[in-house]
């Protein structure tokens, strides 16, 4: 992370409990939010968890019914988006149709009055930074998807912004091209020191792009925190579900498998299956169970088990462990320390 | 591709004869020798239709009536029509759909009904019959076709478009001067077009709306029940097929790809 060594860093973007509704829906219903100069951060949640309308409070398209924003310290309610030193990349990516590659990437320039020759040159080195130099002349029309997305990026950082603000930046791309897109961003991330906030319904990209993730449910932050501490101790059910679907147990259960007894989580790659007669390891709890379902997933096989105290349970196991089907009779281990309790469950 | 068969073509090729063969017509006789009747074949050919028309001081007044009223009315139809296409095209509150409605209504209500309204709202105001009586009576439905084009047009616009734009920085007239303008211009060119050649050749509204003011197609009406000088309005009906024909062909041309003009049917 880049945080400056200032005692007290003024966050990037601060919400202190903003709340925003349509109608009778209350989208965002009360959010504390600090994020911290050159952090990448994540909003993840299923759709209309509110994360979007809190990216769209940042850049000014909504303004919050109640609650506080302030951008570097400075409060931005009732200022328009052209006036927040904060840049969108747009999930469809919003370029120009009628105008060029490079008019796109110069426009915030345009607008601002810097001469064509000065912004034509700034256009150019942004499109180079995202590895499309020579591309100035083509029309969006004629890009790829990922191409597109790469102009979007060069016409919102090429403005300096303050806080780059990303909605779904790789929902429509295809897999190979996320997983470049990721290491790409989150380099470029690094390299310019700058705020990234993104909002994403995907786990997965939360996990391994950001410095911190807040978990959104029902428009309130139910957790935040740094993506291993999200995945490793997720404070609420909705938590443990939602990311990386873990397994929730009720606080006599989780004591049964040597946990507190309190509501806890259990990730089913913790699981483990103990080949028969062998004996479960050291601390370890066991578990007699009948296999009800088994999805193979490529390295992993996703297992369904029902045990003989009638515990539901999902465990991930290799895939190439044997005799795992439905039906079959199966001992499990679960190791100390796996269970763990969800904080924000009583 | 299936090939038609005869009979269908016959009856496709025999409708577009019952449509333009008259207009065939009305150019044969501008050359007529013969002024009182439309005899067929012609007794001779002259030219001389043409130089009457040139000469002839109320055909020039009734041309520049019209198109002062047709100019008027597409300027006034061009900047209402697309603010309320503006207004109308995304924006979700509260009787939205009855004002839709009620501003491609005057389209669909004939004429007629548009033509006594007016002529019975201006009496009971006691507004005088004047050319700004005839470009407002013309404007009903001149917004209607340009709101057609713009709001078909906006609405296919991506609405992040503005979004992206104020988001870089532009404020809401740079936002319409360089995102919005040039991205239903050409709709609006074509609205306007239409909306220029419907006021143009508008009889009905106008016959209620005029007072004792001439434009063209009234005083063609007029000439029509006149004995002397029948080619005369032959002359004059080539020069408006012409002036309403060309527009409306280039607007054809500006938007054969993008959607079909609507409300082009009045």
């Amino acid at each position: 992370m880049h945080v400056h060594a200032a005692p007290i860093a003024t966050p990037a973007v601060r919400f202190a409990g903003v709340v925003r509704h349509f109608g009778t829906v209350r989208a965002v219903d009360g959010v504390d939010l600090s994020i911290a100069p050159g952090e990448f951060f994540a909003m993840l949640g299923p759709s209309g968890s509110g994360k979007t309308t809190c990216l769209r409070l940042i850049a000014g398209f909504e303004q919050p019914d109640a609650g506080h924003i302030e951008i570097f310290g400075e409060t931005v309610e009732g200022l328009p988006p052209y006036r927040r030193a904060v840049n969108t990349v747009f999930q469809d990516y919003a370029l120009f149709p009628h105008l060029s590659v490079g008019e796109n990437v110069a426009y915030g320039l345009r607008v601002r009055g810097i001469g064509r020759t000065d912004r034509d040159r700034m256009a150019r080195d942004a499109l180079a930074m995202v590895k499309l130099a020579g591309m100035e002349a083509r029309r969006p029309a004629q890009l790829s998807g990922g191409q597109r997305q790469r102009v979007a990026l060069a016409r919102a950082l090429v403005v300096r912004p303050k806080v780059l603000l990303l909605d779904e930046p790789l929902g429509a791309l295809d897999l190979k091209l996320r997983e470049e897109m990721q290491s790409e961003l989150k380099g470029l991330q690094r390299a310019l020191g700058l705020t990234f906030v993104f909002v994403t319904h995907d786990q997965s990209e939360a996990l391994s792009m950001a410095d911190r993730v807040a978990v959104f449910n029902e428009g309130r932050i139910v957790q935040v925190g740094p993506p291993e501490e999200v995945y490793e101790r997720p404070a609420t059910r909705f938590v443990a579900r939602f990311v990386g679907s873990a397994n929730v147990l009720e606080a006599s259960q989780a004591q049964a498998l040597g946990g507190p007894a309190r509501p806890s989580s259990l990730r089913p790659e913790k699981i483990a299956l103990l080949a028969p007669g062998a004996p479960a390891p050291e601390g370890a709890s066991l578990i007699e169970a009948r296999v009800t379902e088994v999805s193979y997933q490529g390295p992993v096989r996703r297992v369904s088990v029902l045990s003989a105290d009638g515990l539901a349970l999902t465990a991930a196991i290799p895939a190439a462990a044997a005799g795992v089907m439905a039906g079959a009779s199966v001992r499990l281990a679960v190791p100390a320390g796996a269970v763990r309790a969800m904080e924000g469950e009583e | 591709m299936t090939r038609a068969p005869l009979s269908l073509k016959i009856a496709a090729i025999g409708g577009l004869a019952f449509l333009h063969i008259p207009l065939l017509f009305i150019l044969l006789y501008c050359f007529t020798t013969e002024e009182k009747s439309y005899a067929f074949p012609p007794p001779g050919f002259t030219l001389k239709w043409f130089g009457v028309v040139w000469g002839r001081a109320d055909i020039w007044a009734a041309v520049g009536l019209s198109l002062k009223v047709a100019s008027i009315a597409t300027v006034l139809a061009l900047i209402l029509g697309t603010l309320a296409a503006g207004a109308l095209a995304r924006a979700r509150f509260f009787g939205r759909e009855p004002i839709s409605l009620l501003f491609v209504l005057p389209i669909a209500l004939p004429g007629i009904v548009t033509g006594i309204a007016l002529r019975q709202a201006f009496g009971l105001m006691e507004i005088p019959f004047s050319l700004w009586t005839i470009v407002l009576g013309h404007a009903t439905f001149c917004i209607v076709v340009v709101y057609n084009n713009a709001v078909a047009r906006l609405r296919r616009l991506s609405p992040s478009l503005i979004e992206a734009s104020m988001d870089l920085g532009a404020d809401a007239f740079q936002t319409f001067r360089l995102v919005i303008l040039p991205n239903i211009g050409t709709a609006l060119l074509a609205g306007g077009m239409l909306a220029f050649a419907l006021s143009f050749d508008e009889v009905i509204v106008t016959t209620f709306t005029a007072g004792q003011q001439s434009t063209l197609p009234i005083w063609m009406l007029s000439e029509l029940i006149r004995p002397r000088q029948r080619p005369v309005t032959n002359v004059v009906a080539v020069l408006v097929i012409l002036v309403t024909f060309l527009p409306i062909l280039a607007a054809y041309y500006l938007t054969r790809h993008g959607e079909a003009v609507a409300g082009s049917g009045k």
